[in-house]
């Protein structure tokens, strides 16, 4: 008899954890909407950020100092890359400004070694992961809080896009750019209002995936689960990073257990890319991306 | 004539400069090329081995002048933990002069080595991993993979759940899932299980967990739905404190996972947090710095400003211990060998020889300052990887402690196993398997 109680389970967690894949994508959503850029140091700055944080506290500064301090940074990280590498690559192809972002998560992950050290750190904020038990279906605390702060997160930049002037500065240089320099909105700016964005998305993700991992060198490795996200809800949307999260966390989940077993096992990390690419396929935008129409 | 003067001048402090440069042959040193990986994903592990091999070698250097007088070197060669550089660094530095042995901790350099070393004839040392076949030393004259090779690790563990259960015949109808990480070294101990689970009649159930192990949910869902009574973690990296957080979400007991050799360090245990108390993992040597040899390398090395951690609390941790147990295995196998060749720089294979005959009794381990740090080792030629005994740990939140007694694996029933893998290994590279000790080495 088939158990939907497990099917439950297993539908629930992969949910769960499509959240956490959202929160990845989302710093990558951010920088390619505005600059067409996608930014492959997007796991070297979550890195970066949570070393930095529990290396603060570890160096017993307070949870909250920590937290402004490695802010701090991750502003001055964000506004710095703009500078010091972006702008200089402004209208360059953008295969270039994807080495250059390649190039700088080399940077950045060993920069981070460098000023931190190589060990490996826990990383506890409080939330106990002793499972809930409802109705027999056990759910994770930490990733009911997890999908939280990632709603919460996601909600906060609606607001800010919606009723702020940079937030809406944003919004005229993502629909478009030559448009938005003509009335006069300066695009570095931006741009670096963009990437202290993304800073502030890696840190918060780079907090609950150490929590969730231990934060270590293999943090930058959370990019590959958000690569399937972008593709299935686009590069460009982050309602479609939110919905493709908790598409690619439910299929991959539900893969690995009721068909991986005719595989022998392990196939949810390449069925989440089976699906992404079958849709790469049907609809190249993403479900949620948009069309690119282009004057020939 | 003067210009002439000066560039002859200029010529001769050039040619000197580069014969200074060049290393010169030394009849009084012993060489180690170290592929080290100090930075990248595994930068904790490989700092804390090397750091401790390079300890022990500089405890034996500064206490004893060397071995029998015979200096101890060293160079490090950045890896990153990658085959590609690891062969690189392998290319950069074989033609030192006294090369002593290889001891890359890394499976995948190992492989891509193993070949080369042989054709070079320097032995390889890849204590607790690599080939399990190599521990046949008739096909595989210059690999030795000390202490405990993959299968006997499989058997000790299995040895160590029925000592828990109350003997072997207690695991009948029992029922035990390993949770493998998906590579070749994860998939590795796939048929031993099965051969172990066909002999003592225990249920097996095999998970693979994709690389690199940063999700297991859906893993963990299933063994909660197969209600196993032991859990065997074969991990690597950050699959294992994502094993031990994702076994509390579903509420399986720590102590009744197990971890292999490579899901045994601090490194391990730590980033899970309190998921981890009560974890068990199997070791070859024990941590702590309790041992009068690390005791030794506190006063002597790092009294001495030479100690290779920056944070010298990682003395004593397991990755340390497993360096300075290195350590220990390839100075005692150079002096072995000096006792035969004489006190000076030896060849590699004149080193391998002393592997060879490496054997450390309980006794000789105590008078090395290791009594309790690791058991015995006991390498015959055709047996490289000399019966080493295991022993569990489990983790407290803030230090392993020893929970069990040495275990031998049961070597009578690998054995035949294993020559026959060696033997089909033999076959397809056309390898003249040796009969005897005394039997000259081919490539």
């Amino acid at each position: 008899m088939f158990d939907y109680q497990f099917l439950i389970e297993v539908l629930v967690g992969g949910l769960l954890s499509g959240v956490m894949y959202s929160l990845v994508a989302i710093g990558f959503v951010l920088i390619y909407k505005t600059s067409g850029v996608l930014n492959f140091a997007q796991g070297a700055m979550l890195l970066f950020a949570a070393l930095t944080f529990v290396s603060l506290v570890e160096r017993a500064i307070s949870f909250p100092l920590a937290f402004a301090i490695t802010l701090a940074i991750m502003v001055v990280l964000g506004v710095s890359v703009e500078r010091a590498v972006l702008r200089p690559l402004v209208n360059e192809p953008p295969i270039t400004l994807f080495m250059a972002t390649l190039g700088l998560s080399y940077v950045i992950e060993g920069a981070a070694q460098l000023l931190w050290g190589t060990q490996v750190h826990g990383l506890d904020i409080g939330i106990s992961d002793v499972p809930l038990d409802i109705a027999g279906v056990f759910i994770s605390r930490f990733d009911l809080f997890a999908a939280t702060v990632a709603g919460s997160l996601v909600a906060l930049f609606a607001l800010f896009f919606r009723y702020t002037r940079t937030g809406l500065s944003f919004r005229a240089v993502a629909d478009d750019p030559f448009a938005a320099l003509a009335v006069g909105l300066r695009l570095p700016r931006v741009w670096a209002s963009v990437w202290t964005a993304s800073g502030i998305v890696a840190l918060v993700a780079g907090l609950l995936w150490g929590a969730r991992l231990g934060v270590q060198f293999s943090l930058s490795l959370v990019v590959l689960k958000a690569l399937p996200v972008l593709v299935l809800g686009g590069f460009d949307s982050i309602a479609g990073a939110i919905i493709g999260g908790l598409l690619i966390g439910a299929i991959e989940k539900l893969a690995e257990v009721y068909v991986g077993p005719l595989f022998g096992g392990g196939i949810e990390a390449w069925a989440a890319y089976v699906v992404a690419l079958v849709l790469l396929l049907v609809r190249p935008s993403g479900l949620f991306g948009q069309k690119l129409v282009e004057r020939v | 004539m003067i210009k002439s003067r000066y560039l002859r001048v200029a010529f001769a402090a050039a040619v000197a400069s580069v014969l200074a440069a060049a290393p010169a042959a030394r009849a009084d040193e012993q060489f180690f090329p170290l592929q080290s990986y100090r930075v990248g994903p595994y930068a904790a592990g490989g700092t804390g081995f090397f750091g401790g091999f390079i300890d022990y070698l500089n405890l034996i250097n500064i206490r004893d002048g060397g071995v029998n007088g015979v200096k101890l070197t060293w160079d490090e060669g950045e890896t990153q933990y990658e085959v590609e550089r690891g062969v690189e660094v392998y290319e950069r530095l074989k033609g030192r002069p006294g090369v002593a042995a290889w001891n890359p901790l890394s499976v995948g350099i190992a492989y891509a080595m193993i070949d080369r070393i042989t054709k070079d004839k320097v032995p390889l040392i890849t204590i607790n991993h690599g080939r399990t076949d190599s521990t046949d030393g008739r096909v595989f004259p210059y690999v030795f993979p000390l202490l405990l090779n993959p299968y006997s690790e499989t058997s000790g563990i299995v040895n160590y759940i029925a000592s828990r259960e109350g003997g072997v015949d207690k695991l009948k109808d029992k029922k035990i899932v390993v949770l493998y990480h998906g590579s070749p070294y994860g998939k590795e101990t796939i048929p031993i299980y099965k051969l172990l689970a066909d002999k003592y009649q225990f249920s097996l159930e095999q998970i693979e967990v994709p690389h690199p192990g940063n999700e297991q949910q859906s893993q963990w869902l299933s063994i909660r739905r197969a209600k196993p009574d032991y859990v065997v973690l074969r991990g690597w990296g950050v699959m294992n404190p994502v094993a031990l957080k994702t076994a509390q979400k579903v509420g399986f007991p720590a102590d009744h996972i197990i971890g292999n050799v490579w899901s045994n360090s601090e490194e391990d245990v730590i980033p899970a947090g309190d998921a981890a108390k009560g974890y068990i993992a199997i070791t070859t040597q024990a941590s702590g710095e309790q041992y009068p040899v690390l005791q030794e390398v506190i006063k002597t090395v790092y009294g001495a400003g030479k100690g290779n951690l920056d944070d010298k609390k990682r003395i004593g941790s397991v990755y340390h211990n497993l360096g300075i147990v290195n350590g220990i295995l390839n100075v005692e196998a150079i002096r072995i060998a000096q006792a035969k060749f004489g006190k000076r720089t030896l060849t590699g294979d004149e080193v391998r020889w002393g592997f060879e005959h490496l054997q450390l009794d309980p006794a000789r381990v105590e008078a090395l300052g290791a009594k309790d740090l690791f058991h015995s080792i006991n390498v015959t030629w055709d047996n490289h990887e000399g019966d080493g005994r295991v022993t569990f740990q489990q983790w407290d939140g803030g230090k392993w402690k020893v929970v069990s007694g040495w275990i031998a694996p049961d070597w009578a029933f690998l054995r035949p196993i294993i020559e026959k893998s060696a033997a089909a290994y033999a076959k397809e590279h056309g390898i003249k398997v040796r009969t005897s000790g005394d039997d000259p080495v081919s490539n």
